[in-house]
């Protein structure tokens, strides 16, 4: 039998994609539910992982409307992600154990 | 860098995202991982800008300076009771950053190597994008009403009209046709076309949700904003985007999942809205069945003679600004010999796992705040439970009357205890809009007050 040269770059990627949603299962299910707070505020900075697709954007010299649009993303995944792992790490500093 | 080292290092940085969520299987390992988080972080955007086609610096850093010094001020200035406002929020600007990213990269699609042969966007591109953009708008647009919901800014109560759902129905064809459109013929007419429509949607499906499901509503918006960026990841064919957003949204997906079941509404019901408004109940039959009231005096008498008391705090606690006053009550009780613990209910904040934090920043120890399942057969042994800012979650019909609007929702099990001290202004019904028959127990005493001056004389008296 003659094996498949090429894959579509897709399924590759969409490989990954599946992978990583069960990856989310089984640790998201271990999280403790004391922490379900910390959690949403952690998720939401990672997935404001989006900025690199922004960063690409704003890069190039010229100014474009594509540009533009980078730059206002850029600011708004940053909001998320200082925002998101600051208030993240004041919340998980309260957890105290017992004295 | 080469295209292979690029890659290496997005693997790298998912690895660390799946990390920091680990870590938060414990408070003590939690906060290393959300170190972990930053790293990861860090290592996705350096290895972008030193890409060669990144030159454009200062507008780089003029753009990470604002959003920097925005995010970290609010983050360090936001009270805790106000935490689910601010993750709503957040979830919009994930949302609209999804939606200007999807933009940019169609006004520009050289950039990313995403154009097919001839100079236009590929086929599969058109899809993934089409698909990341819709969604994106839908959280931005849906998130900003939940956050007016649990602001205060509008009021919590559904807002449905006739023929809605057939309404959001058309508009969700309307939506799919755009993106076949879109995927034959890229035009900048479909592209706005459909992100408007879609912003549109977004507003239509949260309005008629009320503001006793928000829970919910809030853990789906985190899902949505996961899969809006695992579908800009499609399309600018970047797996840290699509690991983080698969993370994401199964994260958002489960938590949905957790907060439907501790209220025991079907998801597919709260998605359809109209339950749960600010003034739901107020057509419940109240019945004139005789109460025993108690004072702050009779009420310190019998904590400070049992030898095990469980706090059962509901969101109420929070309202009222008491937590400071109950951990103050817990530390004079633990004087005395009693042993404290609290009885936390899934929902008994406004978001999930709200009360832990609310309760953690009023210095309780994490080990003294149990789940409902870790402390429900502790009840039967238990002399005094405080009931304090809670009503449904406790209420005993959800377990004996099959009639019931909350049978089969998981509640704490404090009928059981010995002695039920409950706090509370009236006789009102909680959001469910039914009676509590723990009102009338024999072994219930109620404490009518506000619930900080309440805990606050209980506290003089011990």
């Amino acid at each position: 039998m003659e094996i498949a040269t090429t894959v579509d770059p897709f399924i590759f990627r969409l490989s990954i994609f599946v992978l990583a949603i069960f990856v989310g299962y089984y640790v998201v299910w271990s999280v403790t539910p004391a922490l379900h707070t910390p959690l949403m505020s952690v998720t939401n900075a990672i997935s404001s992982v989006i900025i690199v697709g922004a960063l690409i954007a704003a890069g190039p010299a010229d100014i474009s409307l594509s540009k533009v649009m980078g730059f206002i993303a850029i600011m708004l995944a940053a909001v998320n992600i200082f925002g998101g792992f600051a208030v993240t790490q004041r919340m998980l500093a309260m957890y105290k154990k017992k004295k | 860098m080469s295209a292979n080292l690029t890659a290496f290092a997005y693997l790298i940085a998912s690895v660390l995202f799946i990390m920091a969520l680990r870590g938060l299987s414990s408070p003590e390992t939690a906060r290393t991982g959300n170190l972990y988080g930053m790293a990861g972080m860090a290592i996705a955007v350096i290895t972008t800008v030193v890409d060669p086609a990144v030159v454009s610096y200062v507008w780089i850093l003029v753009a990470l300076l604002i959003g920097g010094s925005v995010g970290t001020i609010i983050a360090l200035r936001i009270k805790m009771t106000d935490m689910p406002e601010l993750v709503a929020a957040f979830h919009s600007l994930v949302g609209l950053a999804a939606v200007m990213v999807a933009a940019a990269a169609y006004y520009n699609p050289e950039a990313y190597g995403i154009t097919d042969a001839s100079g236009t966007l590929k086929l599969a591109s058109r899809i993934e994008m089409a698909l990341g953009v819709v969604i994106g708008a839908i959280t931005f647009s849906g998130s900003i009403i939940a956050f007016g919901k649990l602001k205060g800014i509008m009021s919590g109560n559904p807002i449905v009209f006739a023929g809605q759902h057939a309404v959001n129905a058309i508009i969700g064809l309307i939506i799919l046709g755009l993106i076949v459109m879109f995927s034959m013929d890229p035009s900048p007419l479909y592209f706005w076309l459909m992100t408007l429509i879609a912003f549109g949607i977004g507003f239509l499906l949260i309005i008629p949700i009320g503001g006793a499901d928000m829970p919910v509503i809030v853990s789906m918006l985190n899902s949505y904003s996961g899969w809006a960026a695992a579908g800009i990841g499609f399309t600018l064919e970047n797996t840290a985007l699509i690991i983080t957003g698969a993370l994401v949204g199964s994260s958002g997906a489960i938590l949905s999942y957790i907060m439907c079941k501790a209220m025991n509404r079907s998801f597919i019901s709260v998605i359809l809205g109209g339950f749960g408004g600010d003034s739901a109940g107020a057509s419940a039959t109240r019945s004139d069945r005789p109460v025993k009231a108690g004072s702050a005096d009779d009420a310190a008498f019998i904590m400070k003679n049992a030898s095990s008391v469980v706090i059962v705090p509901g969101y109420g606690l929070a309202v009222a600004q008491a937590q400071h006053s109950v951990r103050e009550m817990a530390d004079r009780l633990k004087e005395h010999g009693v042993k404290v613990r609290y009885a936390i209910h899934p929902v008994a904040g406004r978001m999930p796992g709200h009360m832990n934090v609310l309760l953690a920043e009023a210095n309780v120890p994490y080990e003294e705040a149990l789940e409902l399942e870790e402390i429900n057969s502790d009840f039967a042994s238990t002399d005094v439970s405080f009931v304090i800012g809670a009503n449904d979650v406790t209420n005993p019909s959800a377990r004996t009357d099959p009639q019931s609007p909350i049978a089969g929702m998981p509640i704490l099990d404090v009928d059981k205890s010995a002695t039920v001290l409950f706090v509370k202004r009236s006789l009102s019904p909680g959001y469910a809009g039914i009676d509590n028959d723990l009102f009338y127990a024999d072994n219930t005493m109620m404490l009518f007050a506000d619930a900080k001056q309440m805990v606050d004389e209980i506290v003089q008296a011990l």
